[in-house]
């Protein structure tokens, strides 16, 4: 049996015009086409400017595409985030899109066990069983005990990626879209996020990810997918 | 899911000024919308022209009552609109003191949302209006005290308590962090997000910063001179904005 096709992207294109730049446009990706299945792992490959993050930032729809088809399947049925609602939008990000950035957003006050929590609280799953499931995700990427409590906003850079990797893993969801998720961690903890992806793949989960450290993307990739940037193409 | 306003090409003027133009937009049970723009964009003139307390020149609202029944707000009497306002909706002012009543004390400015709505029992009224002090992080021993003995920052969290005791469906808010320390702005916020997450609240919120827009509100609305110049989800609005203004607005903003 093959797997199935989880994600496709058609004839994909994004510009950036600039209105307050004398209406400077740039082109960063043209006519992508990607296909990606349930259980595999696709390492986006290719210079900085290639429009890597980009390209994951489109397919969440954090970004809008210029042109093109970004097709989701989403309880089974196939969604174009291009043309979907933002109502829609949320709805496939809450349970079949997950994005992970290397960056913490952190929030003022609010505890890392409870930033790792909220994902989890946003699909019905009510208080105390949503932070034992983030404390169990903590322990396991080495988060001291100790910090659970506090804001992450005085974490250091490797505990605040880790404390966003188990809020973008703690739901289970079809897609993951990883943004170098293991840039600032030790070698241990990257042991810990490739086992963790691997789960999630045995799980059935498609990943889509970038990964700079060559021994972190021969780990988890099973296919590469080159980019250049268009300008010097 | 259906949705429980519906604003449809609505539109302000002052005499020849325009205070907002054709403006359409829905809203969702349980969601939070932002409203940003400068000042004079026309935004506080939307929220009031929505929330029933200023005409609209044109244009409709609908909202969705508990009952599921659709009402026409233009077609309302003042005293069904005043009702509405009681029963169903709260409205957080910017400047606490205008939502507040200044010479009564705290636990009777929570009190008195549930005494308009027929709850006579003193003993439960305080007993509520202590609950919701220590909800909103006051000290409920001061309860006794008048709003005038409190900070900036309480007398905003009072009046959030005092909107919300009630728990209405649906809440208006206008610049409710506007004018307060940075530190008293963080407090209000966090708590603001927890209680819209907590009671599933509904609510539109008027901000000038795109910062509380991006912590608060899934969707974001833009305003510039009186009309809708960008709408959407709101982290596409900060990361990509697609209009000029938006672009302005974005790439004005200090990063630390």
């Amino acid at each position: 049996m093959t797997a199935a096709l989880m994600l496709e992207l058609r004839d994909l294109s994004k510009s950036f015009e600039l209105h307050h730049q004398h209406g400077a446009r740039l082109n960063v990706l043209r006519g992508l086409d990607l296909r990606l299945h349930a259980g595999e792992c696709v390492v986006l490959s290719g210079p900085s400017g290639a429009g890597k993050s980009t390209l994951l930032r489109v397919i969440y729809a954090n970004y809008r595409p210029s042109f093109g088809v970004v097709h989701v399947r989403h309880d089974d049925r196939w969604i174009d985030l291009a043309k979907a609602t933002p109502h829609e939008v949320l709805d496939v990000r809450r349970r079949t899109l997950a994005y992970v950035s290397q960056f913490l957003r952190v929030i003022p006050r609010v505890p890392a066990l409870d930033i790792v929590a909220e994902p989890l609280l946003q699909t019905g799953v009510d208080g105390p069983q949503a932070r034992d499931r983030a404390g169990d995700l903590l322990r396991r990427l080495n988060v001291p005990e100790r910090l659970w409590a506090l804001p992450p906003s005085t974490f250091s850079g490797g505990e605040q990626q880790r404390v966003n990797i188990a809020r973008g893993l703690i739901v289970r969801r079809p897609i993951l879209l990883l943004d170098e998720p293991t840039a600032s961690l030790d070698a241990e903890n990257r042991d810990v996020v490739a086992q963790l992806l691997a789960e999630a793949r045995a799980a059935g989960s498609a990943v889509l990810g970038i990964f700079h450290d060559e021994d972190m993307r021969d780990r988890v990739a099973t296919r590469l997918f080159p980019m250049q940037a268009l300008e010097a193409a | 899911m259906s949705a429980l306003l519906q604003v449809r090409e609505l539109s302000r003027h002052y005499g020849l000024r325009v205070g907002c133009e054709d403006v359409s937009f829905e809203l969702h049970p349980g969601e939070l919308l932002c409203i940003v723009g400068e000042s004079g964009s026309g935004k506080s003139t939307l929220l009031n022209t929505v929330a029933a307390q200023l005409s609209p020149s044109s244009g409709s609202v609908r909202y969705r009552q508990r009952s599921g029944h659709w009402l026409e707000l233009g077609a309302l009497s003042e005293a069904d609109r005043r009702r509405l306002a009681r029963e169903e909706w709260g409205f957080v002012t910017q400047n606490p003191r205008d939502g507040l009543r200044l010479n009564v004390s705290a636990g009777a400015n929570v009190a008195e949302r549930l005494m308009a709505l027929g709850m006579r029992n003193y003993s439960q009224l305080r007993h509520i209006a202590r609950g919701w002090l220590e909800r909103v992080e006051i000290d409920p021993s001061r309860i006794d005290d008048a709003p005038t003995s409190f900070s900036g920052g309480m007398q905003q969290r009072l009046q959030i308590a005092r909107t919300l005791v009630t728990q209405p469906r649906l809440v208006f808010m206008d610049e409710p962090t506007a004018g307060l320390d940075v530190s008293v702005q963080a407090r209000i916020l966090d708590l603001l997000r927890r209680l819209v997450n907590e009671l599933g609240l509904a609510a539109v919120m008027v901000t000038h910063d795109l910062a509380v827009a991006r912590l608060l509100a899934a969707r974001t609305i833009v305003m510039q001179g009186g009309r809708v110049v960008e709408t959407g989800l709101t982290d596409q609005i900060l990361d990509d904005p697609q209009h000029p203004y938006t672009q302005l607005l974005v790439s004005s903003v200090l990063t630390t």
